[in-house]
């Protein structure tokens, strides 16, 4: 888009407004950075529910007997043993091998998929499916401005959504979705998240998102579920070591620097990016994704320097850091070398020119129930 | 958003109070502390330190930011607020009063501080 655009409104941009949401241009949508506090926010959704509004996500739907096979090709997952009304997390590459988007793949159907893209990707992600999907019998949609998606995030999101739905909620596992109706609109109700939590998304109509919206929100007490936005979504995936395109996912990595190699399928047919994305397997990486702890209060952010300790030399590259206000101490997600990256390695940030020490973890840095 | 017509205001957020025996009370502004976020950390000049008005003098940082903190005066840093810097969040609930940030000695305000209007004035144009 140009510059000059406006940013896109959501189907519940009014909502925002009338709840006094500090609102933030995210991927060319106008979105809730946060309503009141995104400390309270993030630990509604630890320990209540939080209510997000995910209009501004990419929704692409395939269609036709070949759509499994032509996702086989285009994505780097195994979509053709994806079963009825399952999702899978998985990621579309360039031939090189380098991370176009992450992706979740929902089987909505016999021949029907919705493969949902980040917001700031959707265009590419389409584009990339219809160029790839040509030969196979499916037919791709973009039909992103037909969707409007509500996510409920927490340990109390179960209870309150059992209050609006007959949809048995008990033998819908993590990672399966199912056509449901909630508060009298149909959705597809999926039990998916970037939060580390139990929770659901809810994919519906741009005409029900409001009133669906206001159903969840009374479903509770006045603060469960609690209206949470990006900001809050932010640190809750960080905590929950979710990778976020731009930050730890990009074009210049592929799957396997980021410790994702696992969703790269090899035993399929062939698939775009399958030769460089072998021989990277083959050679191993270079460099890998770390989670690092500070040990002081000043957090490492996105885009500084990780530094030997000793020598002050850098060696890698913080991809996302914030204060976390469950562990109540700093973490960041970084680029590291290999050699540098096992627990519990002492390495430093160049934190605005003063170095900081920090020991690399094993992520999550947040699993819940533990 | 409220701005205490007894405060005089920086145009990089910060406010002051009018010097009681020479020594003025700074803090943020009501606007930056919402701006910013909640506060986890702040990092304050040390007792005994010289602070010169217009100059970086620590850090504020929230979840999602951090913020350089300038000085709005000059002189010497007489006392720190301890109760803010164990209680960042204090700077969001009570920006104007008890999450105030340290104390000056100063031997006078630098004419350029705004008052409470035309402060108001300032942030009302950037938001």
């Amino acid at each position: 888009m140009q510059p000059q655009d406006p940013p896109k409104q959501t189907p519940l941009h009014a909502v925002h407004v009338a709840l006094g949401a500090n609102m933030t241009d995210f991927a060319g949508f106008s979105m809730p950075l946060r309503y009141t506090s995104e400390l309270a926010e993030h630990h509604a959704v630890r320990q209540g529910a939080g209510l997000f509004d995910l209009s501004h996500m990419g929704e692409i739907v395939l269609t036709g007997p070949q759509a499994a096979a032509a996702l086989d090709y285009a994505l780097v997952g195994n979509i053709g043993k994806l079963g009825h009304h399952r999702a899978r997390y998985t990621m579309i590459c360039a031939p090189d091998g380098g991370v176009l988007d992450d992706l979740i793949v929902y089987r909505t159907g016999e021949q029907e998929y919705l493969v949902v893209a980040n917001a700031a990707n959707t265009d590419v992600v389409a584009a990339e499916l219809s160029a790839r999907a040509s030969g196979f019998d499916t037919e791709v949609t973009d039909a992103s401005a037909d969707h409007a998606l509500l996510a409920v995030q927490g340990p109390a999101a179960a209870g309150l959504l059992a209050t609006l739905t007959d949809a048995d909620l008990d033998n819908l596992k993590y990672y399966a979705c199912l056509p449901a109706r909630v508060a009298g609109h149909e959705v597809l109700l999926a039990r998916t998240g970037y939060t580390g939590e139990d929770g659901f998304e809810l994919f519906c109509a741009p005409a029900a998102a409001e009133s669906l919206w206001q159903a969840l929100r009374a479903a509770g007490g006045p603060q469960v579920p609690l209206p949470a936005g990006l900001a809050s979504r932010d640190s809750l995936r960080l905590e929950a070591g979710m990778p976020l395109y731009g930050h730890e996912l990009t074009r210049a990595r592929t799957p396997f620097e980021a410790g994702l190699g696992r969703v790269v399928k090899f035993d399929k047919g062939d698939f775009v990016g399958r030769g460089a994305l072998l021989a990277r397997k083959e050679a191993g990486p270079t460099e890998t994704l770390v989670g690092l702890v500070a040990r002081g209060r000043r957090a490492p952010r996105a885009g500084y320097p990780v530094v030997d300790p000793a020598s002050g030399t850098p060696i890698g590259t913080v991809t996302s850091g914030a204060p976390s206000p469950t562990l109540g101490q700093p973490v960041a997600m970084a680029y590291v070398p290999v050699d540098r990256s096992a627990p519990v390695t002492e390495l430093a940030v160049d934190v605005r020119g003063r170095q900081e020490p920090v020991d690399v973890v094993e992520l999550p840095f947040y699993r819940r129930g533990a | 958003m409220n701005f205490p017509a007894d405060l005089r205001y920086s145009q990089d957020h910060e406010w002051c109070t009018e010097p009681a025996d020479g020594v003025t009370t700074v803090g943020v502004t009501g606007y930056a502390a919402e701006s910013l976020g909640d506060v986890v950390f702040v990092q304050l000049p040390e007792v005994g330190t010289t602070v010169a008005a217009g100059e970086v003098c620590g850090e504020i940082e929230s979840t999602k930011s951090v913020s350089d903190l300038y000085a709005p005066v000059t002189g010497e840093v007489v006392e720190v607020n301890q109760a803010v810097v164990d209680d960042p969040a204090l700077v969001n609930a009570e920006p104007h009063g008890r999450g105030w940030l340290f104390r000056v000695r100063v031997e006078a305000l630098p004419a350029e501080l705004l008052d409470a209007a035309g402060y108001g004035a300032l942030v009302g144009a950037e938001a």
